[in-house]
């Protein structure tokens, strides 16, 4: 039986804004609230009342902000001060987060301050014919699924992959409770202390946030290629990925590297170019919605898992496909 | 100085998983030390490379088979090899793993744990921050590049955050787990392979970490995992011919269109 039908949702923010795939996990929440009967709580450190509002239109029925100077920037110190025991005192069902390097360690945290399950990297959460609430997990970078019913009143610990729960358009008429909250941390305690953050140049997007992923493998043939790479991702406001040798030789930073030992995205559009399509590669980037292939050779694994394929050289094909879509896309707005 | 490095032994990345009854059948799948640990192992080296007076002791928590990951660590030039096995830790939850390496490193001592950033079979990357919350030191995950300050008590890490990098300063003792980027993992000397041959790689029971299956924080009936299955099939692709002119046009029209991707 579920006593508590509470979903609470960590919202990742930094820079006063708040992480795109925060409203993912809030739209994920609210639907398996409303499957159980139960409601949405967010809870954001720091940042503005007037940002909480999108969090609401995206489902939450209540907000909670936490106040302290001290959450100008955000450890897994201060996070853990801050959400263990509220998470203790409501006794949620369930605390959503988001897949990312923050919420993983922060998620994986909390587990072990609770002494409760963590399900990391989640897929879908579903409820079964009993009302029960099943679970599914990647394993094996992607190459099977894992599939677990939640037991018991919870709190459930679960981490949301980026880009799968997205809903369809927030309900800008949706209302709800935001609150401000004097929040006090025992800064005796923390150690951690960020020095620096720096984003990536040019402002591109990351791979696991992107909606479409360009990458590029060997078939590149050279570094300077990967401009091509990059114009296509600019006109389909994507990203551009790496396969593993690629990142090896230095062309591409390792945070590109699409696969087992590198990133898994679930993007709509993969474009993959000149990429033969390792048991490795496949495992990071086979979820993704359309797959796309462009390969010299006929024989290349990657066509396995291609919903389209193109035999060709990639460097003639990427720059008409380029035009082709800034003709198309430019006269669409 | 000594640092623990915990390891684990994984199927082959190479490998295709196949499925039987809903579970993995993976008694003929090769195994290998998982990825992420080779660079945990390679910046401990790196360490004692440089502060002569520190031990590098590797931790791995399961089967008989794990030894083989030891071994592997030790053959690189880890000094000890501590191997934590006994019939009550067998289908323990990963909480409890964290729990038990926990006890190891409290009985070991340390200045510094290193895990791999995730294991990649249960892709969970749970064991590194809770073994840091069960040992009480701060945690700093996917590390690609760790400095020291000059006394060896501070901790300057860069870590890999969504659209960018993260540089955190820790004091000591503290874990990390290790990122692709950190260093390039030694391939072992025939030497080092030899001398690992010889090393004793010390075993410590449920007695030795003071386990019980009673006190054990387990989330094994909260979480009841029915099976695996595998990804569901893609339907058989489309060649799309013709020149690279029409190539694309058609492609475009296709992504639009048909699958209204952009
Ligand atoms: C432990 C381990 C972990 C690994 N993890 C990863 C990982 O995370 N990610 C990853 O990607 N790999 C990983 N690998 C490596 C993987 O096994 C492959 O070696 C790698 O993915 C191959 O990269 P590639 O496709 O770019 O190169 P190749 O296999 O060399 O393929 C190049 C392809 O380009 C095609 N080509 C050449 N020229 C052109 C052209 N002009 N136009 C179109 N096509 C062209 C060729 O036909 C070929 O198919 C891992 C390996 C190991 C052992």
């Amino acid at each position: 039986m579920i006593v508590s039908k509470k979903i609470l949702v960590f919202v990742e923010s930094g820079e006063n804004a708040i992480k795109p795939f925060a409203f993912e996990a809030i739209h994920a929440a609210r639907i398996l609230a409303d499957a159980l009967g139960g409601s949405v709580d967010a809870l954001c450190l720091g940042i503005e009342k007037s940002l909480a509002d999108s969090l609401v239109h995206w489902g939450a029925d209540s907000v909670k902000i936490f106040v302290n100077p001290l959450f100008e920037t955000i450890t897994l110190e201060k996070a853990l001060l801050s959400i263990e025991p509220l998470v203790n005192e409501q006794k949620p069902y369930a605390v959503f987060f988001s897949a990312t390097t923050y919420g993983k360690e922060l998620s994986a945290s909390l587990s072990a301050k609770l002494n409760v399950g963590l399900l990391t990297d989640c897929v879908s959460i579903d409820l079964g014919k009993q009302g029960e609430v099943l679970v599914r997990r990647p394993v094996y970078a992607g190459k099977a699924i894992s599939h677990v019913t939640l037991q018991g009143s919870g709190p459930h610990i679960l981490s949301l992959r980026q880009n799968v729960f997205r809903g369809p358009s927030p309900d800008i008429s949706r209302i709800g409770k935001v609150k401000l909250i004097d929040f006090k941390i025992p800064d005796d305690r923390l150690v951690l202390k960020i020095r620096e953050v720096v984003r990536e140049s040019g402002g591109q997007m990351d791979v696991t946030e992107a909606r479409v992923v360009v990458s590029g493998g060997l078939g590149m043939q050279k570094p300077e290629n990967f401009i091509l790479l990059e114009d296509l991702a600019q006109v389909l406001r994507g990203a551009v990925g790496a396969s593993r040798p690629v990142v090896d030789n230095g062309w591409r930073n390792y945070s590109n590297q699409i696969g087992q030992t590198g990133r898994t995205v679930q993007p709509d559009l993969y474009i993959a170019c000149g990429i033969s399509g390792s048991v490795q590669h496949l495992a990071g980037m086979s979820a993704a919605k359309c797959i796309i292939a462009i390969n010299k050779d006929p024989n290349a694994p990657i066509f396995s898992v291609a919903d389209y394929g193109i035999i060709g050289d990639a460097l003639e094909i990427l720059p008409l496909l380029t035009e082709e879509f800034r003709k198309v896309l430019g006269s669409s707005g | 100085m000594r640092i623990i490095v915990c390891v684990k032994q994984v199927i082959d990345t190479a490998a295709r998983i196949e499925l039987k009854d809903q579970k993995l059948d993976g008694t003929a799948l090769a195994r290998v030390l998982n990825p992420y640990d080779e660079f945990a192992i390679e910046e401990a080296l790196r360490i004692r490379e440089s502060k002569h007076d520190t031990e590098i002791v590797l931790v791995s928590l399961g089967a008989e088979c794990f030894r083989d990951s030891l071994r592997a660590g030790l053959a690189m030039g880890a000094d000890r090899a501590v191997h934590l096995m006994d019939p009550l830790f067998n289908n323990i939850d990963s909480l409890t793993t964290a729990y038990l390496l926990s006890q190891a490193a409290k009985l070991l001592g340390f200045d510094i744990i290193f895990c791999g950033r995730q294991a990649v079979d249960d892709d969970m990357a749970q064991i590194g921050p809770a073994l840091a919350v069960y040992l009480e030191i701060p945690c700093i995950t996917v590390v690609t590049q760790l400095d020291f300050l000059e006394d060896w008590d501070v901790a300057v890490a860069v870590r890999q955050i969504e659209g960018g990098t993260e540089t955190i300063e820790s004091s000591l003792p503290a874990l990390f787990t290790c990122q692709k980027g950190l260093n390039q993992p030694r391939l072992p000397s025939l030497k080092g392979i030899m001398a690992a041959k010889k090393k004793e790689i010390e075993t410590f029971d449920a007695d030795k970490l003071g386990f019980s299956l009673k006190e054990k924080p387990s989330s094994n009936e909260t979480l009841i995992h029915t099976g695996l299955s595998l990804p569901d099939r893609r339907g058989e692709g489309k060649i799309i011919g013709g020149s690279p002119n029409e190539v694309a046009t058609q492609l475009v029209k296709i992504l639009r269109e048909q699958e209204k991707v952009v």
